[in-house]
């Protein structure tokens, strides 16, 4: 059984670790709000984030299983051209994409 | 994504509009993280740990990939010096998006502490991709939507703990997909293509120098590249204003 005072030592920690990873950056960057690089950082950040952030799920969804690869590379193509001929609708692009890999994983 | 986008902060529109634009976008987003939210609840019931824990994680710590793992982590007793490492390490990446997260429209100090407790990285994403048009109300919503999607589905999972073998497989390609479809809303013209690739770029080195720590590593490389960039724009006097 878990220690009571080792739950609530955990849960303290990430909550206090998360919080301030997450808040004092907007301290840090509050007053040079105005300047040129914060303000061209947060026009070329997003984009790659997002990338990055696309990578790194697709690896840790498909990146254990060499078999898996292709199939995540399929779902991967399913989204996009869905994404880019069906409108730009997220819902539909992220819904098809998915049931496109649940396929490939159960059924091959 | 949707509605009418605007640059300046809106006046008071309509707070149930914008709380039903932020709930809209936070459909995409979830789901990805409700199944994902399921599959960590009956992650928690199968390491033998109590029901609760779930959405007590999803409160204290709210970061999808930190709780995942420190699912293990506590079942196997894992020193709290070595959590707080952990957690640090995992969750280091959300330093870089206060650079562009619409923090400033939110004026009431309880929301503003509430909008920066939950940054996670989907909320991050949402925004993002749609820069223009942010309100107090709306981001909000988005956020505490995503999260209820994120403790709701814990809380099912732990339930459906004792009647199901295990979660559906694949189902969590739901966010990879979601992160794809961000990513080509974010990158709609030509001037976003060195971002993108400079981002792959860190990628690919993060994967192969670290491994175990490739998506902070990659961030941090990509964060530093932009810096680089930046130098180099202002040192040849031509200022990118894409």
């Amino acid at each position: 059984m878990l220690d009571p005072g080792y739950v609530v030592g955990v849960l303290v920690i990430i909550f206090a670790i998360t919080f301030a990873l997450r808040a004092v950056p907007f301290a840090v960057l509050e007053p040079l709000r105005e300047s040129r690089f914060v303000l061209t950082m947060a026009i070329w950040m997003p984009v790659g984030v997002l990338a990055v952030l696309a990578a790194s799920t697709f690896r840790s969804t498909a990146g254990d299983d060499p078999g898996h690869l292709w199939k995540a590379g399929v779902a991967v193509a399913v989204t996009t051209i869905v994404h880019l001929t069906g409108g730009r609708r997220t819902l539909l692009s992220v819904g098809l994409g998915t049931a496109t890999y649940v396929v490939l994983v159960n059924l091959l | 994504m949707m509605g009418v986008e605007k640059d300046v902060e809106e006046p008071p529109a309509d707070r149930r509009q914008e709380v039903r634009t932020g709930i809209a976008l936070s459909l995409a987003p979830g789901l990805g993280m409700f199944p994902l939210g399921i599959a960590f609840g009956l992650l928690v019931v199968q390491a033998g740990m109590p029901w609760w824990l779930a959405p007590a994680l999803s409160t204290a710590g709210f970061a999808g990939s930190l709780e995942l793992l420190l699912i293990g982590l506590m079942a196997s007793g894992t020193p709290l010096a070595t959590i707080a490492l952990t957690t640090l390490l995992v969750n280091f990446r959300h330093v870089f998006y206060a650079f562009s997260f619409p923090l400033r429209v939110v004026r009431n100090p309880l929301a503003k502490f509430y909008s920066m407790y939950a940054l996670i990285d989907e909320a991050y994403a949402v925004t993002a991709a749609n820069p223009r048009g942010w309100t107090a109300w709306r981001l909000i919503a988005l956020q505490v939507t995503l999260q209820a999607y994120w403790v709701v589905g814990g809380l099912v999972g732990v339930g459906l703990a004792s009647l199901l073998p295990g979660p559906v497989e694949g189902l969590e390609f739901a966010l990879c997909a979601l992160f794809v479809t961000l990513t080509l809303d974010a990158a709609r013209s030509s001037a976003q293509v060195p971002s993108l690739l400079l981002a792959g770029l860190s990628f690919a080195i993060a994967v192969v120098v670290a491994p175990d720590a490739a998506l902070f590593l990659s961030l941090a490389l990509f964060v530093a590249m932009l810096a680089l960039r930046f130098a180099v724009a202002v040192h040849r006097g031509r200022f990118g204003d894409a």
